[in-house]
């Protein structure tokens, strides 16, 4: 729960950066394998799967709100200290500076991943 | 033990030259490489890292002749310089040296020789690692290879799809055979490097090296390593599968028996795509150090090179099936995949761009290295932007299995990768031995190589286009591919003479051409305080990093360094030890004794590799007695070379500092690499367990609704007994520490017992219900679940027998329990493994 900022301060760490690429990991396998498992074995081709775009939506707007919260807590944290991008000095604070500024940047990339792979489903409504 | 020995170190005075002298001849001894024909029991990065490298480089340039006689057999239409067979193993083993035996083993090699000296440790944490990966990866390269001399190499291509190549009516002889064996072997060695280098990153950096400090090189290598460890145990797990199918005819990929041989194209391109970033990524690494050096100036965005490892190596797994548009997946499968594989171009260009700006803000000096650098900027983006064209699902139905591809491929790895690894050739050579290469035959090879690989391949986008498919032996005339084909060889030789130019410059005698100046091109991170000609020793004494260009931005850093006013600046017990740290922020944790020379990983390889060469000609009994051999000879090496009690608790390394000699649990190295190990061990497991589902998702009758499984009786009756024996194992690591040994070695004899039990009865399950693997793609699946659970439970058992053992003979006491505290570890997967198999096995089909 700290992770995603609901209370406390997180102690960031290697777990706590790929937190939102793990995210979107985990949102693209179920989202594949959902759709796939839905569509398998492709005997009807041509049959609708709307229940499976509404359930791959649901996914997605779960994981965006997670990765949402991973980029808050991290950019909540770095702008407490003055939101500064130069982290090379030899203290705990830039350490830790420097890990929420990389994981800002990973959660914005993990979340414009999940928003962009998931267009499909907005235009594709049968197994062909 | 004279009075130097008996003193700290921090009570000797660094000032005085006699003392420095004095440490300086002991550090020598200690980390001489051994001589006369005992050289070859070297373990020391400095000469496994030279040695891996300069074969990676062999097996290239093998490769790149098979190239030159693919090109010759197609300068013109018609054309029968070889044979259509010969031809067929010729590309075959083209791209699986090229791959499997330059690629990946370049960036291994590399960072064992770069890594410590960049972390400032004077060695890696398991060197008898790094040479047993050595000693695997000669083995299984030479066996590969060597398959074409005797015209027995593979022809399927390198990702060796089936039906192709299981079935001898189009593959005969034991070409797939050589292939899965021999580069299984190479992958184990693959998964070995990623474990130690994984391990030194974290574990092995200098104190005051926090993660904001870290070279980026070795931000890269945690990235890359992490990678092989999701990427290739997949490849393992189908690999498995594929020789099952080879040797024994359990139908995986059979579809007349319920197989699907589009299960190996997942499998091996989950390996395959991710593979081309463990490929590219290294390779940019090296370009992130020697970019500040010749803009003379930090990198600037040190976090958006973070960004783009960390978010590449994660997006390039979701790209695996752009390789298989054509498969006739459906089209909501195609279009994520199509998404994520322009998304992956997004880290993949902030890297490029975040170079750029650092050479525009930087005084840029021009040498040889960034012309290379530069031909890698022009080559790439081309490559790149072909890529956004193929991941486009209709582009790519016309393009797919064109030389369109060819084109790209080459455009993506020559410029991702060889570019910048030449580059780096050239930058790190006064590394390796002393001495700058030329820079007229640099420039030479550069113009040669770039303008020979444009001229080669830009015109393959055409012929590809033209409808020339990829594979073919040769052409006939009226298609009108000549000219390009033709245009291609000029341009293939040109590029080779541009090879050969750095060849020669490296191999040619140098006399008595002084030694290059230290620090050559005025860098400013750690791997520079190398001397010229270097010491093996790695670096005078460990460094306090306050900073991520120490030798630009800590004064006197150099000579402080020399003067070994650090830690470790002396050898008093004549021991190799590196300094082990925190990973978050390199506060040091352990003075770590590495091992010396030995030439057990060599024995162990040898063995090992004559297992996997025995059983692809199926000489079975004799593959048994290897097996067991093997087993007996990494046992001895563990015996005699691990977990060594030292005789104090502690050492002074310096400046005041003790740190302990023996540390157990999530702070010693040997707990991390067993939880590296089972990290991987449990992807290939997974990968298994995908085919599992797979089937289960395209067929309606698997598992079969008449209950023909293995039951649900044995199957839960080897799980309680799994269960039983990771409990006793836990029990056992903590009765050991409450100094209840006695009753600590009860629960080891017992563990070992509950889990050889377990493993017979859950093999029992199907064989007692009659499930013939050959039969049926269901029974096969079974089995290969069953045996692989099995399997790792008789490891399981082995592991707290060898504990036993050790605990009896005094190895392992209550306070020095590395040995059962690893093993425990592994027994937490094992309990993971063994649930979700019977799980899948026995409750699944109840459920199902």
């Amino acid at each position: 729960m700290r992770l995603f900022g609901l209370y406390g301060r997180t102690q960031d760490t290697l777990w706590t950066l790929i937190a939102a690429p793990a995210i979107w990991g985990v949102h693209f396998l179920f989202s594949y394998f959902y759709a796939a498992y839905r569509c398998a074995p492709n005997a009807d081709i041509f049959a609708s799967i709307g229940g499976t775009r509404i359930v791959v939506g649901i996914a997605t707007v779960a994981a965006l709100v997670l990765i949402g919260l991973v980029f808050r807590r991290a950019w909540v944290e770095w702008q407490a200290k003055g939101g500064t991008v130069r982290h090379d000095r030899d203290t705990a604070e830039d350490r830790e500076h420097f890990l929420e500024f990389s994981t800002v940047l990973l959660a914005a990339l993990s979340f414009v991943a999940v928003a962009f792979d998931v267009m499909p489903v907005l235009l594709i409504g049968d197994c062909r | 033990m004279s009075e130097t020995t008996r003193q700290g170190a921090s009570d000797r005075d660094q000032e005085d030259e006699a003392v420095r002298r004095a440490q300086e001849e002991r550090l020598r001894k200690v980390w001489a490489a051994p001589k006369g024909w005992r050289y070859w029991s070297a373990v020391n990065n400095t000469e496994v890292g030279v040695w891996y490298t300069a074969l990676s480089f062999a097996f290239m340039l093998f490769a790149g002749v098979l190239a030159l006689i693919m090109r010759a057999q197609l300068a013109v239409p018609e054309n029968n310089l070889v044979t259509p067979d010969f031809y067929n193993q010729a590309f075959t083993l083209h791209g699986t040296a090229m791959m499997f035996l330059f690629a990946v083993p370049i960036f291994e090699a590399v960072a064992i020789i770069l890594l410590p000296q960049l972390l400032g440790a004077r060695d890696l944490p398991f060197p008898r690692l790094s040479a047993f990966g050595f000693w695997c990866f000669l083995i299984g390269g030479v066996f590969v290879c060597g398959s074409i001399f005797f015209g027995a190499a593979p022809t399927g291509g390198w990702f060796m799809y089936p039906p192709l190549t299981t079935e001898e009516r189009f593959t005969p002889g034991y070409g797939a055979d050589i292939w899965l064996l021999g580069l299984s072997f190479i992958e184990v060695a693959s998964i070995a490097a990623a474990i130690e280098l994984i391990v030194g990153t974290l574990k092995c950096r200098p104190p005051g090296m926090r993660l904001n400090l870290m070279p980026l090189y070795a931000w890269y290598v945690l990235v890359v390593a992490g990678m092989i460890l999701f990427a290739f145990p997949p490849l393992i797990a189908g690999d498995i599968l594929f020789e099952l199918e080879r040797l024994f005819d359990w139908p995986f990929f059979d579809p007349t028996r319920g197989g699907d041989p589009v299960l190996w194209q997942h499998l091996f391109w989950i390996f395959g795509h991710p593979e081309v970033y463990i490929v590219f990524l290294p390779a940019i690494a090296l370009l992130a150090m020697i970019i500040p050096t010749f803009a003379q100036r930090p990198i600037l965005g040190y976090s958006w090179i973070v960004l783009a490892a960390v978010g590449t190596g994660f997006i390039s797994f979701g790209l695996w099936v752009h390789h298989m548009y054509t498969t006739g997946l459906p089209a909501i499968s195609l279009g994520f995949f199509s998404a994520a594989s322009e998304a992956v171009a997004i880290p993949t260009g902030v890297q490029i761009f975040v170079f750029l700006a650092t050479l525009m803000t930087g005084r840029v000096i021009y040498s040889v290295p960034m012309l290379f650098v530069s031909g890698f900027l022009a080559i790439f983006v081309i490559g790149g932007l072909t890529g956004v064209m193929v991941a486009i699902a209709p582009f790519d139905w016309q393009a797919h299995d064109t030389y369109f591809v060819v084109a790209h491929l080459h455009y993506v790895l020559i410029g991702g990768m060889l570019f910048p690894v030449v580059a780096g050739v050239f930058y790190y050579w006064p590394m390796i031995s002393g001495r700058k290469l030329s820079d007229r035959l640099g420039r030479l090879a550069f113009w040669l190589m770039f303008v020979g690989f444009n001229v080669a391949f830009f015109p393959m986008h055409f012929s590809g286009l033209a409808g020339m498919p990829r594979r073919v032996w040769t052409y006939p005339e009226a298609l009108g591919l000549e000219l390009p084909n033709l245009v291609s060889t000029i341009g293939a030789f040109v590029f080779a003479a541009g090879i050969l130019t750095i060849v020669y410059d490296v191999l040619r005698p140098r006399g008595s051409e002084p030694y290059a100046k230290r620090n050559p091109w005025n860098a400013g991170t750690l791997e520079w305080l190398a001397e010229m000609p270097g010491e093996n020793w790695g670096v005078r004494s460990v460094p306090v990093i306050t900073s991520r260009y120490p030798i630009w931005q800590q004064p006197n850093f150099i000579d402080d360094v020399d003067k070994g006013r650090f830690y470790l600046p002396d050898a008093e017990e004549m021991k190799r030890e590196t300094i082990v740290s925190s990973v978050l922020d390199g506060e040091p944790e352990q003075c770590l004794r590495v091992p010396g020379p030995s030439f057990m990983p060599m024995i162990s390889a040898f063995l090992t590799g004559a297992v996997f060469i025995l059983a692809t000609f199926h000489y079975w009994y004799a593959t048994i007695a290897f097996m067991a051999l093997a087993t007996v000879s990494i046992m001895i090496w563990l015996w005699r070379g691990t977990a060594i009690i030292p005789e104090k608790p502690e050492k002074d390394v310096g400046r005041g500092l003790k740190l302990p000699l023996y540390t157990s649990g999530p702070i010693s190295v040997g707990w991390w690499a067993m939880f590296i190990t089972m990290t991987g061990d449990v992807t290939a497991f997974i990968g298994l367990i995908f085919g599992y589902y797979y089937f289960f998702t395209i067929h309606e009758d698997f598992p079969p609704p008449s209950g023909a499984g293995p039951g649900v009786v044995w199957p839960m009756v080897s799980l309680g007994l799994f269960l039983a024996a990771w409990g006793a194992a836990w029990l056992a690591l903590e009765r050991n520490r409450a100094r209840r040994i006695g009753a600590a070695r009860v629960l080891m004899g017992a563990g070992a017992g509950a889990a050889l039990s377990a493993a017979a009865v859950l093999l029992w399950g199907p064989f007692a219900t009659g499930l013939d693997p050959a039969s049926h793609v269901y029974p096969a699946t079974v089995w290969v679940l069953a045996i692989w659970t099995a399997a790792h439970g008789a490891v399981g058992a082995l592991m707290l027998l060898y504990c036993l053992a050790r605990s009896l003979a005094g190895r392992f006491t209550s306070d020095h329990d590395i040995d059962i505290a690893n093993v425990t570890l592994y027994w937490h997967f094992m309990a993971g493994t063994a649930l979700v198999t019977v799980a899948t096995l026995a409750l699944f089909p109840l459920a199902a």
